[in-house]
């Protein structure tokens, strides 16, 4: 059977006559990993050009239109030592880059504006305002507004887009107090330079949309990061199925590229790709990663299959169908929509604080006006001591305060392998008192290996690996790689039952217990090890059998009783077997465990305990633990996870290991520490500035320093969140 | 202090050729991977070798 990857789903073309893919590579990180694939891909006939971006860890290769075919370039890039994956870049993403590139522009301009004011600002400060020099003076306030207006009508956008379009639907944002702060300082400054006054504001206007702006910028930034990240990992994991077209001619072919009604092959060993339904064949399914029961169920033509579940024994053909056609899924779906629209709205830290701030601030500036006023002050006056009562309140610290943590924050959990994918699901964290865990592939790995391995003979063990490396089967698969095994045994395989080879005189059979008739130490066996699948090995003497299982991830017992004694409440929640979870729980020191449990059910303790003013974070991996992901305040998910499941966790944590999991908790902690207390820096900041303000000693430098010194003391915060420690 | 009429529009002009050629860079993509231009500099692929004669 000839298998070709079919890759035309991924190939542009930007002009014709070119084509052009776009591949995540794994294994680039430094300047000779771009000199070897560029050099390496440019020597291929046909290739036009190729360029490595080392950031994103992607490669962009162009060639002539139908002189090379795209599966040549991945084959020569993995000659190089470079597994590539294609991807076809969602809209999304392009959206997400265009507005970065825009807040960078608005950036840039906003730095040349306030760079160049400052250079007047300077001069006026240090004594050029006096007023002996008023033609001097009025020079400079001109050549300031000549710079600040069009930069700020340039650079200001992002801001006054944003404000119009909460005022249009009747709410109301941060933007729309900095639009108005702005507004009104621009509209001072102009005022005052007519009427020769003192005073103008320009640089303060420039330097506040400067300050917001690189808040806004750093969000976007870790936004499209984390996006670039996700779409790598789904890049690298895209599965492939192995499609039959009409002619019988099977190709391999991308999941993304597979229509319902297709018929695909599903070899022994294989994971299912695709949901639908049995044509041909018999064989048994794992349904773990779906349902989280780790007991293998049978298939006949007829039966319905799910993605990601593993096919043991006997290749299928199945029938691809919709996806909202399968019973399982079709429910999966049902509790997701629902788990979706009754997730607890969060409101952010910032946007809660903007909701304190705003109102007070305007209701300063304008009792402000009044108080002055009544005193006996003329109209014009009390007016310019009002808006400088709202230049200096502008939440410029404020903007920064939680962007620049959550960067640090985010960069701090990458090292440590987590990937967020919601900017919000940092704060969530933090809030956490309660975990829940799903047990398969979150708990324990996703692989399965030997547990008993001590209770066989190393030659025994050793004849039973060579043998089941002849077998295609996960369990032999699990067996051979347990026993180290290098030399295959030329044996024959009986699908379904087992494999069976004539060695040195002697009969070896290794397949399921009945095929070896080993059903009584099986028996055995079982009852050490619940949990277990089993299968047995007919030796030259007598009968074993190894208890395979999904061991729990090598640091699950320490993290867990670790994040015990930091006083979480831990709870197991398991599709799986009683006699399988209970076995883990003792192993893990886990009191409060369910099995069993349909999502439904999951969702419903869920409930119970977000009802018992729990915060509650979910992990879990299967499709079946989707809607409870949704459901929880917060939720991770191991990169092994199904799709839909991934899609609705917060955060992705990498590796065999559960620490990541630890980790991310003590820095969410730490992160939402510093983002309150930045938060009451620019409080107690303004509580100093809005006295001098509303006295009317405010000055222009006065603004400045204080506007520029307070964001840099919450810059210099956000940075300690690099560093976080465990609680208790 | 009449100097200063062309001193300062002067700088900021100045000023304003930086902002041109930060706009241009942006345009170009030269901000799209600063990880692998870094170590684009010191790579030596525009020195002949027998593998990349053209």
């Amino acid at each position: 059977m000839s298998e070709t990857q079919d890759l035309s789903h991924f190939v542009r073309h930007p002009v014709a006559g070119v084509a052009a893919m776009d591949l995540v590579v794994e294994g680039v990180h430094c300047g000779a990993c771009i000199t070897t694939i560029e050099k390496g891909l440019a020597r291929e006939s046909g290739v036009r050009g190729a360029r490595v971006n080392l950031a994103s860890k992607r490669v962009t290769v162009e060639w002539s239109d139908g002189e090379l075919k795209p599966e040549a370039i991945l084959d020569r890039l993995s000659s190089l030592g470079y597994p590539a994956y294609p991807f076809a870049a969602a809209n999304l993403d392009s959206v997400e880059a265009a507005e970065e590139k825009r807040l960078l522009r608005c950036l840039g301009v906003a730095a040349f504006g306030a760079m160049n004011v400052m250079l007047i600002s300077v001069a006026l400060w240090s004594g050029a305002a006096d007023s002996s020099a008023w033609a001097t003076r009025d020079f400079f306030h001109w050549l300031s507004a000549l710079v600040v207006l069009p930069c700020v009508a340039y650079a200001g956008r992002p801001f006054f887009d944003s404000a119009t379009k909460a005022l249009r639907q009747f709410s109301f944002n941060m933007d729309v107090p900095i639009t108005i702060g702005v507004t009104l300082a621009l509209a001072l400054s102009v005022a005052q330079t007519l009427q020769h006054a003192r005073e103008a504001y320009f640089d303060s206007a420039i330097m506040l949309v400067l300050f917001l702006l690189a808040g806004r910028y750093l969000d976007q930034r870790m936004r499209r990061r984390t996006r670039d990240v996700a779409t790598n990992l789904a890049a690298i994991k895209a599965e492939t199925a192995i499609k039959l077209n009409a002619d019988g001619e099977a190709r391999e072919t991308p999941i993304a590229a597979i229509q319902p009604g297709d018929l695909v092959l599903a070899r022994a060993g294989d994971r299912i790709a695709v949901d639908g339904v049995v044509e041909e064949g018999r064989s048994e399914v794992d349904q773990s990663l779906v349902t989280g029961e780790t007991a293998a169920i049978a298939v006949a033509p007829g039966a319905m299959v799910y993605a990601g579940t593993l096919n043991l024994a006997g290749a299928l053909r199945i029938r691809v169908s919709k996806a909202a056609e399968g019973t399982l899924l079709d429910e999966v779906n049902h509790l997701l929509e629902r788990a979706i629209e009754q997730r607890s709205s969060y409101v952010r830290l910032a946007d809660r604080a903007s909701r304190l701030y705003t109102p007070v601030v305007h209701l300063t500036a304008l009792s402000t006006f009044i108080g002055w006023l009544l005193i006996g002050l003329s109209w014009q006056p009390a007016l310019v001591i009002a808006i400088t009562v709202l230049i200096i309140t502008c939440p410029c610290a404020l903007g920064l305060a939680v962007p620049a943590v959550q960067v640090v924050a985010a960069s701090a959990m990458f090292r440590h392998g987590v990937m967020l994918n919601s900017g919000d699901g940092l704060e969530r964290l933090a809030d956490v008192d309660t975990i829940v865990f799903d047990k398969t592939g979150t708990l324990t790995l996703p692989q399965a290996s030997l547990a008993n391995r001590d209770d066989i003979a190393p030659d025994e063990f050793a004849l039973a690996g060579s043998l089941a490396l002849a077998s295609k089967h996960p369990l032999a698969k699990a067996v051979a790689a347990a026993a180290g095994a290098t030399d295959p045994l030329a044996a024959h395989e009986f699908p379904g039952q087992g494999v069976t080879v004539f060695h040195e005189g002697k009969r070896l059979k290794l397949g399921s217990p009945v095929y070896c008739k080993a059903e009584a130490e099986a028996a055995a066996v079982a009852a050490l090890w619940p949990d277990a699948s089993l299968i047995a090995f007919r030796g030259p003497e007598r009968a074993v059998v190894f208890a395979i299982r999904q061991a729990p991830r090598p640091d699950a017992a320490a993290v867990v009783a670790g994040l015990a004694r930091e006083g979480y409440a831990i709870e197991i929640l398991s599709g799986d077997r009683p006699e399988a979870v209970g076995k883990v729980a003792r192993e893990l020191g886990v009191a409060r465990f369910s099995a069993g449990l349909k999502p439904a059910d999951k969702i419903a303790r869920l409930k119970i305990l977000r009802e018992a003013g729990r915060h509650v974070l979910m992990v879990g991996d299967g499709l079946n633990d989707a809607p409870a992901l949704a459901a929880a305040n917060v939720s991770i998910s191991p990169i092994s996870a199904a799709h839909l499941t991934q899609a609705q966790a917060d955060a992705v944590f990498l590796g065999d290991r559960l620490a990541p999991i630890a980790e991310a908790l003590h820095i969410a902690r730490k992160a939402k520490a510093l983002m309150i207390e930045n938060l009451w820096m620019s409080a107690i900041y303004n509580f100093i500035a809005v006295p001098i303000a509303i006295l009317g000693y405010a000055t222009p430098l006065i603004a400045a320093l204080a506007m520029s010194g307070s964001s840099l003391l919450v810059t210099g915060n956000a940075l300690r969140a690099r560093k976080a420690r465990a609680r208790g | 202090m009449n100097v200063l009429v062309y001193l300062v529009p002067m700088a900021i002009g100045l000023g304003a050729i930086g902002l041109i050629a930060f706009l241009w860079a942006m345009k170009t993509g030269q901000f799209e991977d600063l990880d692998g231009a870094a170590w684009r500099a010191i790579s030596d692929d525009d020195l002949p070798d027998d593998e990349n004669k053209k």
